[in-house]
């Protein structure tokens, strides 16, 4: 076949399939800013012909949006932070340091790791009302706090930190926790970083454990809220588009800045693992 | 001695969240699977009963139970395959050196994965709508009669299967890529030398080399394609005639909309018992033929 032929067939397809990828996105972004009911006529029109921020402001004034958003960038901030603390600690740990049964345990980790959530969340919810966190952030946040694949990751990447290092720093006298904070943890950043993206997106985007565990309206996360006011609001196509730009804009901003990182840590974690 | 106490310190908080919040309430599933725990247990625990594997037997035979089984079933067998031919049609495509402007191509294909799925279900309900959606437009212009996507039990699965494909192959897609580029240049000029065309490239050096890494994807994909849930709840609810629930949409409404939540758990249960006997076999194959 002649090479530009092929050229042109490759980059014929990708570009459709990227159209395909794309244009339900940029449909919503559309339909957000025209005026109610201009996105039901038919045929469906692509682009605003009066371009209306109304329904951003309907949200924010009338849905409560506000809220939700707060709620979601709380939520999703806090899970990620504590939760790169606990997993960068010990993937670390059981990467570098020794402590009796180390490799059994992270065994039996790795094991677990075929139980999927769904089988833990009735019992999960019973604990929670137990301790009083249903309906509250903490009941969100505690279970994300700790996760068998983030402390996978960890331990992989932590492997390569060479022994004589963290041995010529003890031999100094610094502290476990110093030698941590200010060796360990410099080392490990891409792989933090990494991490980091993927709980960020993850909670930002769950939706399941949200639904169940909250039930009071003003501690809703973006995806539920949207959820119910979808079952609400069916008729209300531009309003529902621009509930859905608030909700995905700041993961898609999110990832395209650093995209770099999850995809490598997404390869790191399939190909290699 | 204290640097062993020190090791401890930077274990335990991970394990104690794991062990509390994840293995405790696996084995409470498993013992609750066993009860009748339900409204009245949730409100006094001394109305809770011992039923033995009554939940699971009354689950059998539960119509409603199997058809949410059939439906998932449907959702992987048809989905899985699909997806993974879409994510390795768009990873050869952006492997390949006639490919331009591949950084960009493939951050747009992969906009779909991190999207927040409740947000784009929500716009792929308003694409299917039977009257003004732009899917039925665009099979218009085929000369293709409108098609009740969401509205008819024939067509609801494979409305949610089209939306779960668009959604989920770039994940696959940048796994089978950093495979594909992984595959030594020397087999294909030698092949190349030998005259091969690129179709018995592909079939005898391509997919040979990529097949022990398609295996593990497409077993990965069953396991997470058979956690359908969030596609129903917001496209269908379930409808119509009940034609999209699924298992864990099942277990969803078993559990926390009528409170049977000793059920609910042996949904679970039945669940992972099938998933796992499902994957696990051709996984540790996999793992073997592709080990560290």
């Amino acid at each position: 076949m002649n090479r530009r032929v092929a050229a042109g067939i490759v980059n014929g397809l990708l570009l459709g399939m990227a159209v395909v990828a794309l244009f339900p996105l940029l449909w919503m972004a559309a339909a957000s800013l025209m005026p109610a009911g201009e996105s039901g006529a038919y045929p469906p029109p692509l682009v605003p012909r009066h371009p209306t921020l109304d329904h951003y402001r309907d949200l924010f004034a009338r849905a409560g949006m506000g809220r939700y958003l707060a709620n979601s960038v709380l939520l999703a901030v806090c899970a990620t932070a504590l939760s790169l603390l606990f997993n960068v600690a010990a993937g670390y740990a059981f990467a570098k340091l020794r402590f009796a049964g180390r490799d059994r345990i992270f065994k039996a980790l790795v094991g677990a790791l075929v139980v999927p959530g769904q089988v833990a969340m009735v019992p999960l919810f019973l604990l929670l009302k137990q301790m009083g966190l249903v309906n509250t952030y903490g009941g969100v946040i505690v279970p994300a706090l700790a996760s068998i694949f983030g402390i996978f990751l960890v331990r992989q990447y932590a492997l390569s930190i060479p022994d004589d290092l963290l041995e010529a720093a003890r031999i100094d006298g610094a502290s476990e926790l110093r030698i941590f904070r200010s060796i360990v943890v410099p080392l490990l950043k891409p792989i933090v970083v990494t991490l980091g993206v993927f709980t960020l997106l993850g909670t930002w985007n769950d939706f399941m454990w949200p639904l169940i565990v909250l039930t009071d309206s003003s501690l809703y996360t973006l995806p539920v809220a949207l959820a119910s006011l979808s079952r609400e609001h069916v008729q209300d196509n531009e309003l529902m588009m621009a509930g859905s730009v608030l909700t995905t804009l700041p993961v898609l901003l999110v990832f395209v800045a650093l995209q770099r990182y999850y995809i490598e840590g997404l390869t790191a974690g399939s190909v290699k693992g | 001695m204290r640097r062993r106490g020190a090791a401890w310190w930077f274990v335990a908080p991970a394990l104690v969240v794991i062990g509390v919040f994840f293995v405790l309430p696996v084995f409470a599933a498993l013992a609750m699977s066993l009860t009748d725990f339900d409204i009245y247990a949730l409100a006094d625990l001394a109305n809770l009963r011992f039923v033995g594997v009554r939940n699971y037997v009354r689950l059998l035979s539960t119509p409603l139970f199997w058809q949410a089984f059939g439906n998932t079933l449907y959702f992987v067998a048809v989905g899985v395959p699909v997806s993974i031919a879409a994510s390795l049609c768009a990873a050869l495509l952006l492997h390949s050196k006639l490919a331009r402007f591949k950084g960009f191509f493939r951050t747009a294909l992969f906009a779909p994965v991190v999207t927040t799925l409740v947000a784009v279900a929500v716009i792929w309900r308003y694409l299917f709508n039977t009257r003004y959606g732009m899917l039925n437009y665009a099979l218009g212009h085929l000369g293709i009669a409108p098609i009740d996507w969401l509205g008819d039990p024939h067509w609801a699965m494979p409305a949610i299967i089209l939306f779960a494909v668009w959604k989920n192959f770039g994940y696959n897609m940048v796994i089978l890529l950093a495979g594909l580029q992984s595959i030594p240049d020397e087999y294909y000029e030698a092949a190349h030398i030998d005259g091969a065309s690129y179709a018995q490239r592909f079939v005898h050096v391509t997919l040979p080399m990529l097949s022990p890494l398609l295996i593990l994807v497409s077993v990965l994909t069953v396991a997470g394609y058979f956690q359908l849930f969030a596609e129903p709840y917001v496209m269908t609810q379930g409808g119509p005639l009940q034609s999209t629930v699924s298992v864990l949409y099942f277990m969803y409404e078993e559990g926390f909309k009528w409170w049977n939540l000793g059920s609910a758990s042996a949904v679970a249960f039945l669940l992972f018992a099938f998933v796992y006997a499902l994957t696990a076999l051709p996984l540790r194959r996999a793992r073997r033929a592709h080990p560290a």
